[in-house]
């Protein structure tokens, strides 16, 4: 008994350290990604390289998300999304900032399903159930992360370089 | 019982007893599901002033709450489609909900991406249109919407049903056999969109060239230019004359039809030959000093 009261005490001074380091590892810890088999995906063929950008390029915009919440910078967001995705997350970022909130996204895992690539190539779309930690700062005061399991839709389309998230909305999960 | 507890075991140990210090303390009672632009109200318990935090990619709203007071978001607070967390953080105590705003019912506005806006004619599965439908509010309408489209072509109308998937429906349709402007249109629950398509003349179905010969200078000129369902193709439309002299290029001329005919005038060398061409389609060859 006394060896354990002697860990707890050991453990009970360097706490800070050994919680700073459990929620580093966590904070860092990459999303795990499953995609579906994309054979029947049309009316467009999927070749494996657009498939692969798609979602390298999906997967960016969670951390363009996350940045310009947890920054209240909207400009962040021009990076990987684009249109009424774009325009509509810039509005909750610039409301926050009026606010005096930031909140962080953080994706755990991704559950995609490429759902529909658009006879001209111009459009895809992707069913994404995701599981992701939000958390709220409210003037530096920082509430407890909340994991939260949702069922995004979101539409792509190509640019010059990468592919944009220009439709962003979840649905309920069925 | 002199047994030593590992760190990992003891850092779990004290992190479960930390959460459970800051754990929630309850759920907040609202509907899992709510239309956009509805009000929504939430009601508080406890005995101590709170914030209501709620909070997603769509939206972001913080409210002060007395206690035993219930909050209502306004229709202009619901109107992004959405996972949203509701926090309410009186004290040290925590309740929270996750609910979800989905796209009214009734479309408003289409986006409506027709391909290409200009093709030959006769074209089997030529164009394209694919539409994304929305609500008022701009969120994409998730539940199956039917979808018309309508080609209006100068030889008849060609008509479509498709039902959307996740928001999204489309079609293809075949161009049809006369050129000129068509209107291509989507149409979902009173709300239309229209594209214009221009369906031009097809490849030429023969390409045939005549010569007269008038001292060094060879006169060349088609016969009259048609695709093979007797349209004729745009005056401007380039035809290249190519004229070879023992197996090298000795002279180019393009020159545009009109009046379905192109006309122009080469250099007559003698046992040179003059072919025609016009995108595709390859004509016959002339020998300068007697035809092929």
């Amino acid at each position: 008994m006394r060896a354990l009261a002697h860990a707890a005490w050991r453990l009970s001074s360097r706490l800070p350290l050994v919680l700073l380091l459990l929620v580093a590892a966590s904070a860092s810890e990459p999303a795990t990604i499953h995609v579906q088999p994309t054979d029947s995906v049309g009316p467009r063929q999927l070749e494996k390289t657009t498939e692969q950008s798609v979602v390298r390029d999906y997967l960016k915009s969670w951390q363009t998300l996350d940045a310009a919440m947890d920054n209240s910078n909207p400009d962040l967001l021009n990076a990987y999304f684009v249109g009424l995705a774009k325009d509509k997350l810039a509005n909750t970022v610039r409301e926050q900032r009026k606010l005096g909130i930031n909140t962080r996204y953080r994706d755990r895992a991704h559950d995609i399903q490429i759902t529909f690539y658009s006879p001209e190539g111009l459009s895809l779309q992707l069913v994404d159930t995701v599981d992701y930690d939000v958390q709220v700062v409210d003037h530096g005061k920082t509430q407890p992360a909340q994991r939260v399991r949702a069922r995004y839709v979101a539409v792509l389309t190509p640019t010059e370089m990468k592919w944009k998230v220009r439709i962003f909305q979840a649905e309920p999960l069925r | 019982m002199n047994r030593k507890l590992g760190l990992p075991t003891l850092a779990a140990f004290l992190l479960i007893a930390l959460h459970s210090a800051t754990a929630q303390d309850g759920d907040l009672r609202i509907p899992k599901i709510v239309e956009a632009g509805s009000s929504l109200t939430i009601p508080s318990s406890g005995n101590v002033d709170g914030v209501l935090y709620v909070v997603g990619p769509g939206n972001v709203l913080r409210r002060p709450v007395r206690p035993g007071e219930s909050v209502t978001l306004e229709a202009a607070d619901t109107s992004n489609a959405g996972h949203y967390l509701a926090l309410l953080v009186a004290g040290s105590s925590t309740q929270k909900a996750e609910f979800d705003i989905v796209a009214a019912r009734q479309p408003a506005s289409l986006s409506f991406l027709a391909k290409p806006s200009r093709l030959p004619i006769d074209q089997r599965d030529g164009i394209s249109g694919v539409v994304y439908v929305f609500d008022s509010f701009h969120n994409l309408i998730l539940d199956p919407s039917q979808v018309s489209f309508h080609l209006n072509a100068p030889d008849g109308a060609k008509a479509r049903t498709a039902t959307t998937h996740n928001g999204v429906a489309w079609t293809k349709m075949d161009s049809s056999a006369k050129p000129g402007v068509v209107n291509f249109q989507a149409e979902v629950g009173g709300v239309h969109e229209t594209r214009v398509v221009q369906q031009v003349p097809g490849d030429p179905c023969t390409l045939r060239v005549n010569a007269r010969q008038a001292g060094s200078r060879i006169t060349l000129e088609t016969d009259p230019v048609r695709d093979c369902h007797g349209n004729s193709l745009p005056d401007g439309t380039v035809v290249t004359f190519t004229e070879t002299k023992n197996g090298a290029p000795a002279a180019t001329v393009d020159a545009p039809l009109k009046h379905d005919v192109a006309r122009t005038e080469m250099p007559a060398y003698p046992g040179a030959v003059v072919s025609v061409a016009l995108g595709v389609a390859m004509g016959n060859e002339v020998r300068v000093g007697g035809a092929r």
